[in-house]
């Protein structure tokens, strides 16, 4: 039973109130891409031991998705953030970096 | 015999009797009784027979860890099996039945499997029953299940309700022994918020039971002391009967409060169950004293010493005349005290370390109770209970030296701290040689969103087994969980109890050491799933190797007391037999609830009309006054049909599509979803969600669109109508609104998030009524208003606003069922009025409501496809004939990219057709057409399936819709489909449309 805080509406939700959405920052693979991208767009997620980051929904509160950075492990949360952004702010990536020295998430170091 | 004593036990009244019935015997107790004690007032031993080999059990414990004395309370409505007698307790008019046994306790037919127990081992059921394979369900399982298993379940409602209750707080504490009331007291002094949690109805723990001193008075007065200063700090609750049933994730924490089990009254909540938010638990949950494996250790009169001593000191009752303690540490001495200071016989205490030096020893020695140091149990013998106990060398094979009449065998094998709730959510152990048990591993706690462990343990928990250890212990606990919550902790310190000087314990596993296989294949693990010694060994020789496959071989620990009792010395056994060290086998997984809680609890208020909301159209109360017969469609009921004077619900469908096709029919279509989307980049928007070109679509117009997910399969469908410039109503099914409004909602947020498009779920704003048949329009006219609704100024797909009669109206010329037909969505406070002007107005034509089945049939003889029907998560729209949605001026949509994945252009794809049975029977729903030959798993081949079928009434025969291999390119090809009685029914591969295929009765 996770607590969040949903950065839309800035309450700590308990996870009863969320849905989770998978993996974050997924580049959408359409019409056009090979049969090997759109493979690992749909079904080749990531799903590590430690650091991780994930999509949810505040589904029983304000609707809004958000993502965030948590290890998967010792369930200790480096942050939340904006769904509408590509990568992880840089000051997660500092969270991050600073307890789990050396951590690697795909390409991001 | 057991007996109550003429004096002593501090938690009773002498004054007060109880009366109840155990197994329809009536008997005495006194008020503070638990059941057990009671029990053994009354002289019964005896209390259950055993899982597997229904061997003649008594009580072992004296609290929650007992696993055999399980008994059924209560009756019929109030009926609960499986609840342990040890922890029950008494109140006048208590029933208890024992459980198990067939045809009585004391004559038990199953005892023949005692007998035959070397035939029946570790893994019997699974290498026995395995063939024929038809003898599991006809002779095995009926047998199995007749003399096997617990309690029986209730077979009535509960006539007791439930509660929940929410909580937030700084500290829980989990445990009100001296090292919880410590803990609290500590937390609480520095200002923390603290619920303080204890199991029993009593508050102290073992300590007033065991003479225990701290800071210079006995404990029971300090625990009293205690109690009334936390009462009186307002940042403090206290509760007692409520037990910490599982510690999870950032510190939640559940606990389940027993409030009236002890006082029964209908009146208030039995049970309430806690959710907790807590910032910091301390678990001070104690310790429980291990069993000692010897042969017959499981007669009834064999007992925990710990337990033996709590019954004489808490409630005067002795389970026997002549006790035989037998121990490997010093606690066990204890009760030889107690029992000798209350007048009891104990003929000896067999110590199976080889020097008994300590300072209980010498008391005992002072009383004159005799002590043989390196001496253990060969075995235990007598008939239904314990009669003697032959004496050997512990470190010997088992040759008696002596024998000793007893009735009752107090026995100690160490203590092992209660590390469940530490573990519940990642806490990890180590082991301790010193004290061979597992104890939470501080450096490895649990923890919380911040990376900070939020689990503390306290006192005999953490692993101290002195009373001075645990206060110390506790003490910082309370102060550290305080820190760690953000309080200052107060530098006071720790109450102090004399120093003890236990001599060190030592490890027995097996009693004696060489027992031979005779001795350990009656020595008893785990009581409750009947796991002795020689199955644990077995398991280990046949290669269950890892601790969590012996667990589920064995069974051992699996029973509804999770081995408490039999864990640690199951895993000594096992580790014994691997050869390894016990720290590298390794303990099983602790899983909540540390003891049961009832599925009332859990379930709380939700149950009944509360148990899900209903959501109602404003038209429902007319259709429940109407005898609608209701079917649940997502949290909706709609009305399936509505039967008249007594007509069976077949004829009601007939009749209402008869009513339909031939004048009129009225459907209550507000259930179905309405999302409307608006913005400058919806129509773009809309065109990424359906396959069809939304952005094209005509102001005032309708058009039908599909919608699939990534993965190229069919997920909704509806129709969509171009409100204004940059404003769409988008219909979805009747399940799908809340669905798909997340969908569009998770694509704008996540994948769009600069396209500006707002959505909303307009759904319960408007009651949407179908008006269909050919008398629709005249009816409608009927009623007057703005709107023109004649074929030229509102033709097919299109739709108009205006006033029907006074009331706002937008009319959709859009047809489910191939009628002239009118969606008209009113107001929703407007709706019923509009259903009854309807009603009234349709009195002439006959006008007739009609349900979701008649809805189904007509769309069916259409031809037109049902979500959740003719799909089931794996169909693309191109399966269905669908092509005509699908745009092929669009570079993308949602599942675009998908459906040209090969296996989706596969030309051997199960594709829509009709079916029409050649004796015009209607074909069983799903059934699939059989085709010659076996697949690679041995299977017979298919080559399609039925996945609608009804009868109809428009051509009085059956129709069917199915998905078959190539179908469209086999029309007129004859068919086989296997019916459930074994029996074939042929039907031939026809056009899904057969009903007015051209259309002319919608367009008019």
């Amino acid at each position: 039973m996770l607590i969040l805080n949903c950065p839309n509406c800035g309450i700590n939700c308990d996870e009863t109130e969320l849905a989770p959405g998978c993996e974050a920052h997924l580049k959408r693979h359409g019409p056009g891409s090979s049969e090997d991208e759109f493979r690992d767009y749909l079904f080749a997620k990531e799903n590590p031991r430690g650091v991780h980051f994930e999509r949810w929904r505040h589904a029983n509160g304000c609707g809004k998705w958000f993502h965030a950075a948590r290890d998967t492990v010792t369930l200790e949360v480096f942050g939340t953030y904006s769904a509408q952004t590509f990568e992880p702010p840089q000051e997660i990536r500092d969270v991050i970096a600073r307890k789990r020295p050396g951590w690697a998430w795909r390409e991001m170091r | 015999m057991s007996h109550r004593l003429e004096s002593g036990g501090r938690l009773i009244d002498r004054s007060q009797p109880r009366g109840f019935t155990f197994n329809g015997k009536s008997m005495r107790g006194v008020k503070g009784d638990t059941l057990a004690s009671a029990l053994f007032a009354s002289g019964q031993v005896l209390v259950g027979r055993s899982f597997k080999y229904h061997r003649p059990r008594g009580i072992v414990a004296s609290g929650a860890e007992e696993p055999n004395a399980l008994v059924g309370l209560g009756k019929d409505r109030t009926f609960e099996p499986n609840a342990r007698v040890t922890t029950t307790e008494l109140f006048d008019g208590l029933t208890a039945e024992s459980q198990n046994h067939w045809p009585s306790l004391e004559f038990d037919i199953g005892e023949i499997n005692a007998k035959l127990s070397r035939f029946l081992p570790a893994g019997f059921y699974y290498k026995m029953f395995m063939w024929p394979r038809a003898f599991w369900k006809h002779l095995y399982e009926p047998i199995i299940r007749m003399s096997a298993g617990l309690g029986r379940p209730p077979r009535h409602r509960d006539a007791d309700h439930y509660e929940h209750f929410n909580i937030t707080t700084d500290v829980v504490v989990i445990g009100g022994g001296i090292a919880g009331l410590t803990a609290a007291k500590a937390a609480g002094d520095a200002g923390a918020e603290v619920l303080l949690l204890e199991q029993t109805a009593h508050w102290g723990g073992r300590a007033p039971v065991d003479g225990v001193e701290i800071d210079g008075q006995q404990a029971e007065g300090w625990v009293e002391e205690t109690l009334k200063s936390l009462e009186a700090m307002p940042n403090v609750t206290l509760r007692t009967r409520t037990m910490g049933a599982g510690v999870y994730d950032h510190g939640y924490m559940l606990a389940s409060e027993r409030i009236t089990d002890h006082a029964p009254d209908a009146s208030v909540p039995r049970h309430r169950l806690w959710r907790i938010r807590a910032r910091q638990i301390i678990t001070a949950t104690g310790a429980i004293e291990r069993t000692l494996s010897f042969a017959g250790n499981d007669l009834p009169g064999v007992m925990l010493a710990s337990a033996v001593r709590d019954y004489v000191v808490n409630f005067g009752v002795v389970p026997g005349e002549k006790t035989v303690v037998v121990t490997n540490n010093d606690d066990g001495y204890r009760t030889a005290i107690s029992l000798k200071s209350a007048g009891l016989n104990v003929p000896v205490i067999l110590d199976a370390r080889d020097e008994a030096i300590g300072e209980l020893p010498e008391k005992a020695l002072e009383m004159g109770i005799r002590i043989t140091p390196g001496r253990g149990i060969a075995k235990v013998v007598g008939k239904g209970r314990v009669q003697a106990v032959h004496i050997c060398n512990q470190s010997g094979d088992g040759a008696a030296i002596e024998e000793v009449e007893a009735d009752c065998v107090a026995m100690s094998g160490g203590w092992s701290p209660v590390v469940h709730l530490w573990s519940h959510c990642g806490g990890k152990l180590i082991w301790s040689e010193e004290n061979a048990h597992f104890r939470p591993d501080p450096e490895r706690a649990p923890t919380g969103a911040d990376g900070q462990a939020f689990v503390l343990t306290a006192g005999a928990a953490s692993g101290e087994l002195t009373s001075d250890g645990v206060l110390a212990d506790a003490h910082k606990a309370g102060q550290s969980a305080a820190r760690n919550a953000g309080y200052e902790a107060k530098t006071g310190n720790a109450p102090t109890s004399p120093d003890e000087n236990p001599k060190p314990m030592q490890a027995v596993w097996n009693m004696p050491a060489n027992a031979p296989y005779e001795l350990r294949s009656k020595s008893w693990l785990d009581y409750q799933n009947d796991v002795k010694v020689t199955d644990v060994e077995l398991a280990a020789r046949e290669g269950f190797e890892s601790v969590e496959h012996a667990k589920r071989y064995t069974t051992l620990g699996m029973a509804t007391d999770q081995g408490k009792l039999s864990n640690i010395n199951g895993l000594a056994v096992l580790s014994q037999a691997l050869g390894a060290e016990i720290p590298k086998t390794g303990t099983t997984t602790f899983r909540p609830p540390y003891t049961p809680i009832t599925m009332g609890s859990i379930a709380g208020e939700a149950r009944g009309e509360l148990f899900q909301p209903i959501q109602r159209t404003p038209i429902q109360d007319w259709h429940e006054a109407n005898g609608a017969n209701f079917e649940p469609v997502g949290h909706w009921r709609r009305p399936y049909a509505f039967p008249q004077n007594g007509e069976t619900i077949d004829d009601a469908v007939t009749r209402e599509i008869n009513a339909t096709r031939n004048s009129v029919g009225l459907l209550d279509a507000s259930t179905l979803g309405k999302l409307v989307v608006k913005g400058p980049d919806a129509g773009r928007f809309l065109d990424m969600l359906y396959t069809n070109m939304m952005s094209t679509l005509k102001v005032g117009k309708c058009r039908y669109g599909l919608m699939c997910n990534e993965n190229g399969f069919l997920s909704d469908d509806g129709v969509v109508a171009r409100i204004d410039d940059d404003t769409w109503l988008c219909h979805t099914t009747t399940g799908g609104a809340d669905r798909i409004h997340g969908h569009m909602e998770e694509w704008l947020q996540t994948e769009w998030w600069d396209w500006k498009v707002f959505v909303a779920n307009v759904t319960e704003q408007y009651t949407q009524i179908g008006v269909v048949g050919p008398k629709a329009r005249e009816v409608l006219e009927k009623l007057g208003g703005t709107l023109d609704l004649s074929r030229e100024a509102l033709p097919f797909m299109a739709f108009a606003d205006g006033a029907i009669g006074s009331i706002p109206a937008r009319a959709f010329r859009i047809s489910f069922s191939g009628e002239l037909s009118f969606e008209i969505a009113v107001p929703a406070s407007q709706g019923r009025a509009f259903w009854d002007a309807l009603l009234e107005a349709g009195a002439e034509f006959g006008i007739t409501p009609y349900g979701t089945e008649a809805l189904h049939v007509m769309r069916a003889e259409k031809g037109f496809i049902m979500i959740g029907d003719e799909t089931d998560g794996t169909v693309i729209p191109q399966d269905l004939g669908l092509n005509w949605a699908i745009s092929k001026k669009k570079d993308d949509y949602l599942g675009k990219r998908a459906q040209e994945r090969s296996h989706m252009t596969d030309p051997l794809r199960w594709k829509l057709v009709g079916l029409e049975t050649l004796d015009g029977s209607v074909l069983p729903d799903g059934a699939y057409a059989a085709e010659a030959g076996v697949n690679e798993n041995g299977q017979r081949r298919t080559e399609g399936r039925v996945t609608s079928t009804y009868y109809s009434p428009t051509l009085d025969r059956g129709i069917a819709m199915g998905l078959v291999v190539r179908g469209p390119d086999r029309m007129g090809e004859e068919l086989e489909f296997a019916k459930i009685d074994g029996s074939v029914v042929k039907a031939k591969i026809v056009d899904p449309v057969v009903f007015d295929p051209d259309g002319e009765k919608q367009n008019v």
